[in-house]
């Protein structure tokens, strides 16, 4: 099973399913939806967090928040 | 159908995701005419302005903080939603602010709207970046698919602003069918029926919400709260499915509305940007760069303004101490007043020159970026990446620090983070670290090139920024928070920042500033006048009696015997008792009671301290003079012996107490206007001035 915390710079993945966790909510207000496409942006020089690009915007999160992003990665 | 009548005094509420370009429209629509308040019981800036449309003279617009769902996931995101379902404080209209090249997202929250039962309209905004980005928007189509009126705006440009109001004038129906049908059960139909809320959705609302608002009648409250304890909503699951269902809807209306043209053009111009901004090397170069330049302008550039407001409070002073009788009310308005306001106002150069960078960088879309870059480093000691920007700018002055850190939207992190930045040293500490410096440590060069003196001065600040870290990584553990911490965050497109909203920001914070935490420095201001000027009983005519005496008069010219007088009568006033009351306290540190007036008087402002010590030991001296007053000091000895009472030991103690108690009034001040409250002022005057006392109770014991 992978995370959205686990792509590397440049993977592109579909969300299969949010995970159940205390940003659950807030990720699908996000438009962080099962279907849509995401493309990892950038991960910041520290490692930590990450940009990605989802539902025509891009949006930061730090990994353990993405790690509630179950992926297929397409790329 | 209209629902309000011609004339009727209007209020509307501005709704819409952050970066949606709300604050532009809310300054397109209300111009100046604007002003901030306090949303009761919590600390959210209320931002209201008026503006009018023909037949309503008279329209209140509420700014709402920005959100992206009306179930709230922050303190601030709460009120939004409080105001949009409690009945009775409901807006008569409710403009959503939409961000056309992001319609997806942003309709999640314009399709919860809807189903309020309330009239909506929608601005949408940014059909310039839709279109960079070969998004067609077909607005008549998507006006058809809501059902409620669509306008096209450029907030940024005032463009479709007039178009907003002649639609407001229109004044929208109450959306007839809502967006979607929420889903019945028999405890939504009872919320609806005890609180008599418009829609099935307004009464889920209060349902899942209602132990979280502030101002929905007690009575109600715990009705409700009987009703959901009995039958509880599973908040996650229906906000889940709610969301999801709501996104599936919205998903048919935008492939409807929105064609795209897929044209494979490079990186986009925020891509390539990003590229520089976020690298591992130069993103932090630029990003250090920066807080240099910011922190180079509220310290250097600041002070010719800051110059000038002094001098202009002195000749204010001058002439109405010549024009006015020489009497107690005098004294009591130039010393007390006088100098208070002056104490106020001075601080307004580097609050507008901070909030004009933070501004700049909040509306170019670059402060999320920092955020990004610096999160990693700041959540190891309970921070947020925004918190870089209070930290910083607290080596300039603690009081634009803290309200800087308005930005934070978490309610921990900024706490802590407004907790720990007066430990940062700040510039009024300069003066009294110089005077000490140059007292007990020799001018000499170490290791070739070293200043001793500039090493030392090196070592208080970064004792500061080492002891802000160290509470702040202590704080996290103490203080409880039920609101997690998250970074979520979305990267708004780089943008030219709109000079108007910088102004106006600038403006608005000067006002608070000076409205909120004038109040409590000018009551301040006239108690340490009081204490100073006044003494028991006779004591302060008798020194006056003594200095008649013509022995004095031949002994000293006019000004040196001015300077006796004053000294003499601080040390009989009753600063100067209390100075001697604390003494035993203050003893063990190495501090003798001429210092303790110093640092009672040092509460209003650390710097009075050059200035107290310059009267103590009537050197006549100020901040720009300190020479014959660091002669006097250093010629003090300790009474019955020859040893000196600035010793190395007694130096330290002072420079590390300056450097770790709360002694600026005007931060306590910001504090309670920041926190709403005195409680967390208070702790942090506990706090740092327990930490100076005992570290500088070790450095002395340690070294005398």
């Amino acid at each position: 099973m992978v995370t959205a915390a686990q792509l590397n710079k440049g993977d592109q993945a579909i969300i299969e399913a949010i995970d159940p966790s205390d940003v659950y909510l807030k990720l699908l207000d996000m438009g962080c939806l099962p279907g849509e496409k995401i493309r990892i942006l950038n991960i910041a020089p520290l490692g930590d967090p990450i940009i990605m690009e989802v539902g025509g915007y891009t949006l930061s999160l730090r990994k353990s928040e993405a790690a509630a992003i179950r992926v297929k990665v397409t790329t | 159908m209209t629902t309000a009548e011609p004339g009727k005094k209007l209020t509307i509420a501005l709704v819409g995701n952050p970066n949606s370009g709300k604050t532009s429209l809310f300054n397109s629509l209300t111009g100046l005419r604007q002003k901030v308040g306090n949303f009761p019981g919590v600390t959210v800036d209320k931002k209201t302005g008026t503006f009018s449309v023909p037949d309503h003279p008279n329209i209140t617009l509420i700014d709402l903080p920005g959100t992206y769902s009306v179930f709230p996931r922050s303190k601030d995101e709460r009120v939004c939603s409080e105001i949009l379902c409690v009945p009775g404080q409901q807006p008569d209209l409710i403009i959503v602010v939409a961000d056309a090249a992001n319609l997806k997202r942003n309709l999640l929250l314009c399709s919860q709207i809807m189903d309020l039962g309330i009239p909506v309209i929608v601005a949408l905004n940014f059909l310039d970046v839709a279109r960079s980005k070969h998004l067609t928007i077909d607005d008549r189509q998507l006006e058809k698919m809501l059902g409620i009126p669509i306008v096209p705006v450029n907030a940024r440009k005032n463009e479709g602003i007039a178009d907003l109001k002649a639609q407001i004038a229109r004044m929208p129906a109450i959306p007839e069918q809502g967006f979607m049908e929420t889903a019945a059960s028999p405890q939504i139909a009872r919320i609806k029926e005890i609180t008599q809320a418009k829609t099935d959705y307004a009464a889920l609302l209060l349902g899942l919400e209602q132990e979280n608002f502030t101002h929905i009648d007690p009575a109600l409250q715990q009705q409700l709260a009987g009703l959901l304890n009995e039958h509880p909503l599973p908040a996650t699951k229906i906000q889940g499915a709610d969301t999801l269902a709501r996104y599936e809807k919205i998903n048919g209306i935008v492939k409807e509305c929105v064609s795209s043209r897929k044209e494979e053009t490079g990186p986009s111009k925020t891509q390539a940007l990003d590229k520089i901004l976020t690298h591992g090397f130069w993103g932090y170069l630029i990003f250090f760069g920066l807080l240099f330049l910011i922190f180079q302008a509220i310290f250097s550039f600041a002070s010719y303004p800051m110059d000038w407001i002094e001098s202009a409070f002195i000749a204010i002073s001058q002439a109405t101490h010549q024009t006015l009788p020489d009497a107690w009310y005098t004294d009591l308005l130039v010393e007390g007043l006088l100098a208070g306001i002056g104490g106020v106002v001075i601080f307004i150069p580097q609050i507008m020159i901070l909030f004009g960078f933070i501004t700049l960088l909040e509306d170019s879309g670059y402060m999320a970026r920092a955020s990004f870059l610096m999160d990693k480093l700041m959540q190891k000691i309970g921070l947020n990446g925004k918190s870089v920007i209070p930290l910083i700018s607290g080596v300039a002055c603690a009081v634009p620090a803290v309200m800087a850190a308005r930005n934070i939207s978490n309610d921990k992190e900024r706490l802590i983070t407004i907790l720990v930045t007066p430990l940062m040293s700040c510039s009024a500490r300069l003066p009294v670290y110089t005077l000490l410096i140059a007292l007990v440590v020799p001018d000499q060069t170490v290791l070739g090139f070293f200043n001793l003196q500039g090493l030392m001065l090196m070592g208080l600040y970064l004792l500061g920024l080492l002891m802000a870290i160290v509470v702040a990584a202590i704080t996290r553990l103490l203080i409880r928070s039920k609101e997690k911490g998250f970074f979520i965050l979305e990267m708004p497109v780089y943008q030219l920042p709109r000079m108007a909203n910088v102004f106006m920001t600038m403006i608005e914070k000067a006002k608070i500033f000076t409205v909120e935490a004038g109040k409590v420095i000018v009551v301040i201001s006239i108690v340490l006048w009081a204490l100073a000027s006044y003494g028991p009983g006779n004591q302060m005519e008798a020194v006056e009696g003594k200095y008649e005496h013509s022995e004095y008069r031949d002994q000293y010219s006019g000004a040196e015997l001015a300077a006796k007088i004053q000294s003499e009568k601080l040390t009989h006033s009753y600063a100067g008792h209390l100075g001697r009351f604390i003494e035993p306290v203050i003893q063990p540190l190495g501090f003798d009671w001429k210092i303790g007036i110093a640092l009672i008087a040092s509460f209003a402002a650390r710097e009075v301290f050059v200035g107290t010590m310059a009267t103590i030991y009537s050197a006549g001296g100020d901040e720009e003079n300190i020479l014959p007053l660091k002669q006097k000091m250093a010629l003090e000895v300790r009474p019955g012996t020859d040893q000196p009472v600035y010793s190395f030991a007694t130096a330290l103690s002072l420079m590390l107490f300056y450097a770790f108690a709360m002694q600026c009034m005007s931060t306590v001040a910001v504090m309670k206007r920041e926190t709403k409250g005195w409680k967390w002022p208070m702790v942090q005057l506990t706090y740092m001035t327990l930490l100076a006392y005992f570290s500088s109770l070790v450095a002395f014991q340690l070294l005398s």
